[in-house]
């Protein structure tokens, strides 16, 4: 139950700063990707199924708002959550290059699958343009914000991890 | 041994795999019926309403502020040095403006033979300020703060500064969803304003990023008078944009392979960096016709 609701309250921070303020500090007109930063990190620090979950709610977020079809969004969000849930096993509380590297592929990913849904398929074929202005840019940029929101992000499931222990 | 089947005493748990498969299916569901029907749209975007959009008009107008104030601190220093110029100008300005009125009133004598038309002057208008924009990078599109309770339909075209912005595309009770003019997926119907030939206007995220124009195509031009400089307008026979609104001015044009059409791009009037308040137009083009 609590971490649903700390996962609620992180998803609905992250889309928030993502869709104002860092829009605000976007350079050349990118933001960066922090639902993805939530997305990989519920999965690989939990399991799974939390990143299933944690993908299809932001992603179904996403949707509402910006999306141009319903449900795209939250099907590829959540595949990126189920993925990284599948790295738990390899994880531990004091990495930072799993997780680093985890956030860097899974934006690129995001990019690559969008594009080739949605504008592939409608003809656009400049792909090397959208690679070196747009996926890739956003991806690096998601890593340094990363680097601001991971610790806290690990500070707080760390907490809420020991709690659960404690009670037999 | 079938994972799903219970063992007695034990508590039944869904394995990961088929709940991906069963969301999935969800998500595939989802699409198709937001695609292919509006159904969806209402209890969604009440949903967005209560919850979301509160907070992002705070938070923008924070941010906003916030970003006002340190742009401010950087410009000081530049400002006084400018000032000090400016006051040579103005100096030398003022004997100049007196003989730009009596080419005024010229000018207003040529526009009436001319008939340039200003008809979307007399539509009623409502302001809004932009508090969120398209949370991916891909798109142009924005979240304004009025919705349905402020009179705001799908569909209703978008201003700012006199030149088009976009359509509303979702009505929330509070909010809306503004797809933008150069937005991937959006296709004005146009015509120059001088000759009236119609043309179509394609959003371009690429050609916007790199050389700031969109583009446009499907223009019979068959006097070849139409060259750099020339603006556009939304056209006559379009069913969602209402006429005469001044989408950009002509960037190149060049004839098609056909030897029939024209195609090239199109600089918008509006600078889309820097937008934060829109007018909505508050009529819709079905409901005029309708009169």
């Amino acid at each position: 139950m609590k971490k649903a609701l700390l996962g609620a309250a992180f998803l609905l921070l992250f889309f928030l700063l993502q869709s104002t303020v860092f829009k605000y500090f976007a350079i050349s007109n990118i933001g960066p990707n922090l639902l993805i930063i939530i997305t990989c990190a519920f999965g690989f620090m939990y399991s799974d199924r939390e990143g299933l979950f944690m993908g299809f709610f932001a992603g179904l977020l996403c949707d509402i708002f910006f999306g141009p079809i319903l449900g795209i969004n939250a099907l590829i969000y959540m595949f990126i959550g189920f993925v990284n849930g599948k790295f738990n096993r390899l994880f531990y509380s004091e990495d930072f290059i799993l997780p680093g590297s985890l956030f860097l592929s899974s934006n690129i990913c995001y990019g690559l699958v969008y594009y080739i849904l949605i504008f592939l398929l409608r003809g656009r074929f400049q792909f090397t343009y959208y690679l070196m202005n747009i996926i890739l840019p956003e991806s690096i940029y998601t890593l340094v914000c990363a680097i601001a929101f991971y610790p806290l992000l690990l500070i707080c499931v760390n907490a809420l991890k020991k709690s659960e222990q404690r009670r037999p | 041994m079938s994972p799903i089947v219970k063992k007695k005493g034990e508590k039944f748990t869904l394995p990961s795999k088929y709940l991906l498969f069963i969301l999935a299916l969800i998500c595939a569901a989802l699409m198709v019926v937001s695609f292919s029907t509006d159904a969806l749209d209402k209890p969604v975007n009440t949903f967005a309403g209560f919850i979301v959009v509160p907070f992002q008009s705070g938070i923008s107008s924070v941010g906003s502020y916030l970003h006002d104030r340190s742009e401010e601190l950087a410009k000081i220093k530049e400002l006084i040095e400018e000032n000090a110029e400016l006051k040579q100008q103005v100096d030398k300005l003022t004997e100049e403006n007196t003989k730009l009125q009596e080419d005024k009133y010229e000018l207003n004598n040529l526009r009436n033979l001319f008939k340039i038309d200003k008809m979307y002057d007399e539509y009623d208008k409502v302001g809004a300020r932009i508090i969120a924009r398209d949370s991916g990078n891909f798109y142009h599109t924005f979240i304004v703060d009025k919705g349905s309770a402020d009179g705001i339909e799908v569909d209703m075209n978008v201003l700012a500064d006199g030149g088009l912005v976009g359509r509303v595309s979702e009505v929330g009770r509070n909010w809306s969803r503004v797809v933008s003019v150069v937005a991937d997926n959006s296709n004005i119907s146009g015509k120059i304003i001088s000759t009236g030939d119609t043309l179509i206007v394609s959003g371009n995220l690429k050609t916007y990023e790199t050389d700031g124009c969109v583009d446009f195509s499907q223009l019979i031009d068959a006097d070849g008078v139409v060259n750099k400089g020339d603006k556009v307008t939304t056209g006559d026979i379009s069913d969602k944009f209402l006429p005469d609104i001044l989408i950009g001015y002509v960037n190149d044009v060049k004839m098609d392979s056909n030897n029939l059409t024209k195609s090239g791009t199109i600089t918008p009037a509006v600078d889309f960096a820097h937008l934060s308040e829109v007018l909505i137009i508050l009529e819709n083009k079905q409901t005029i016709d309708e009169d």
